[in-house]
């Protein structure tokens, strides 16, 4: 082709350009190039068609992802109710992060806690649903806080109240009823004074367990810190910092058993 | 360590990438996208964690590409016209130099196989191992296949062919 294709090979300088050589050979097509004009032009011409490729398809990445990708994906054993509810938050969310959270929250190693289906994923499905909601975050608002303890009490059947956390910063928004594994279970929703939301998922407890320490779960920006206490389970569930979110819920846990 | 099905769901916008650039369209892209995801999870058990899930969900599309394209091979009037014209241009005039500005359409007159060889390296930036070992052929291949592919594109860009031109559309 060009003279200087007798010393670098037109697949030598493919490979330099594909970033495939390393040591001598790459340090080799290097030296060549800042002495050839002409085989820096043919080095310019591979990756401006790199450049194309990318200009042209790049906009690919981030177009909104089909959902029935991500029913394929994930959760293929559960309900189609859950799986609905693994792809709202998804899109609720936005991007892939929220895929992500819902996705790989979902397999869990088995443990005492996965009387259903395992708490902290239901909690952290619960959380990136409701959490990015303005107008209806809650059902009941923290203005009517007794007839929100005593309502969702009634509805597990076990004496469920939203504890006081204040001290620690947060204010309770208020709660609603959820269903879990077609039982009811609670959500109460606390934000601080920089509109940073966490909930907390409250659901029955099957077997009087032994209670439980802290037990942590994380992924992507969904933390969840949950325990069990008597015939209750609870998950706390907030897209902040591990240790203040068990902070949180050792005062949560001291609130509920003064 | 993450889960299976967060790797695979990270995989998913780089997945319809490729697919986008190899069929050229949305839709047929998405069902290939859709099929190959499928696939995976019914196959997750062939997958040895230690090693990268990108070059095996590419393989896993690379084999369904080239039996969806075997297939319609059969029924050729699966094609569109304008799809027809690329291909047999491109098959019985090899040498010609087709003008074909854009870059899509660029990339639909070359051979499938360098068109994949082309866009897993150039836009996918796989290595030339993951690449031979996606398309089950030698990285020797991967290179001289490569480098046809870049130069036919090269002609097909600028429509600088050496034999006659010859324009589409």
């Amino acid at each position: 082709m060009s003279k200087q294709s007798k010393t670098i090979s037109e697949e030598e300088l493919q490979s330099y350009v594909d970033g495939q050589l390393d040591g001598p050979s790459h340090d080799r097509v290097a030296a060549a190039l800042t002495s050839d004009p002409e085989l820096a032009r043919r080095a310019d011409e591979l990756r401006r068609l790199a450049d194309a490729l990318h200009a042209t398809y790049d906009s690919v990445l981030d177009e909104p992802m089909p959902t029935e990708m991500l029913r394929t994906v994930i959760n293929r054993d559960q309900s189609p109710l859950l799986r609905l509810a693994a792809v709202v938050a998804w899109m609720t969310i936005g991007g892939v992060i929220g895929g992500l959270i819902v996705n790989s929250i979902a397999p869990q190693p088995a443990s005492e806690l996965r009387a259903e289906r395992p708490l902290p994923r239901e909690a952290a499905y619960a959380h990136a649903v409701y959490v990015p909601e303005i107008r209806h975050p809650v059902e009941v608002g923290a203005d009517e806080r007794e007839h929100l303890n005593a309502w969702l009490s009634k509805r597990l059947a076990n004496p469920v109240v939203a504890p006081d956390i204040r001290e620690a910063g947060y204010q309770l928004v208020g709660g609603r009823l959820l269903p879990d594994a077609g039982r009811p279970a609670a959500q109460f929703m606390y934000e601080d004074a920089q509109g940073t939301r966490i909930t907390l998922y409250v659901r029955g407890h099957e077997e009087s367990a032994r209670d439980t320490a802290l037990r942590h779960s994380t992924d992507g920006n969904i933390s969840v810190v949950y325990w069990l206490d008597g015939s209750l389970a609870y998950a706390l569930a907030g897209s902040i910092q591990r240790d203040q979110l068990e902070n949180i819920a050792g005062d949560m846990y001291r609130a509920l058993n003064p | 360590m993450k889960s299976f099905e967060r790797l695979v769901v990270e995989q998913i916008p780089r997945l319809r990438r490729y697919a986008r650039a190899l069929t050229g369209d949305r839709v047929p892209a998405d069902d290939l996208v859709q099929e190959t995801l499928a696939r995976a999870m019914s196959r997750r058990h062939l997958w040895i964690r230690q090693k990268e899930i990108r070059p095996w969900l590419f393989t896993i599309m690379h084999n369904l590409y080239v039996n969806e394209i075997e297939k319609r091979a059969r029924t050729p009037a699966l094609f569109s016209a304008e799809e027809n014209d690329a291909r047999l241009v491109a098959k019985e005039h090899p040498e010609a130099g087709v003008i074909l500005r854009d870059l899509g359409r660029a990339l639909k007159a070359l051979p499938e196989e360098q068109r994949e060889v082309v866009l897993l390296v150039g836009l996918e930036q796989l290595s030339y191992r993951e690449t031979a070992r996606v398309l089950g052929i030698p990285s020797g291949t991967v290179m001289s296949r490569l480098s046809r592919a870049r130069e036919r594109l090269r002609e097909l860009m600028s429509g600088t062919g050496k034999a006659g031109l010859r324009r589409i559309k």
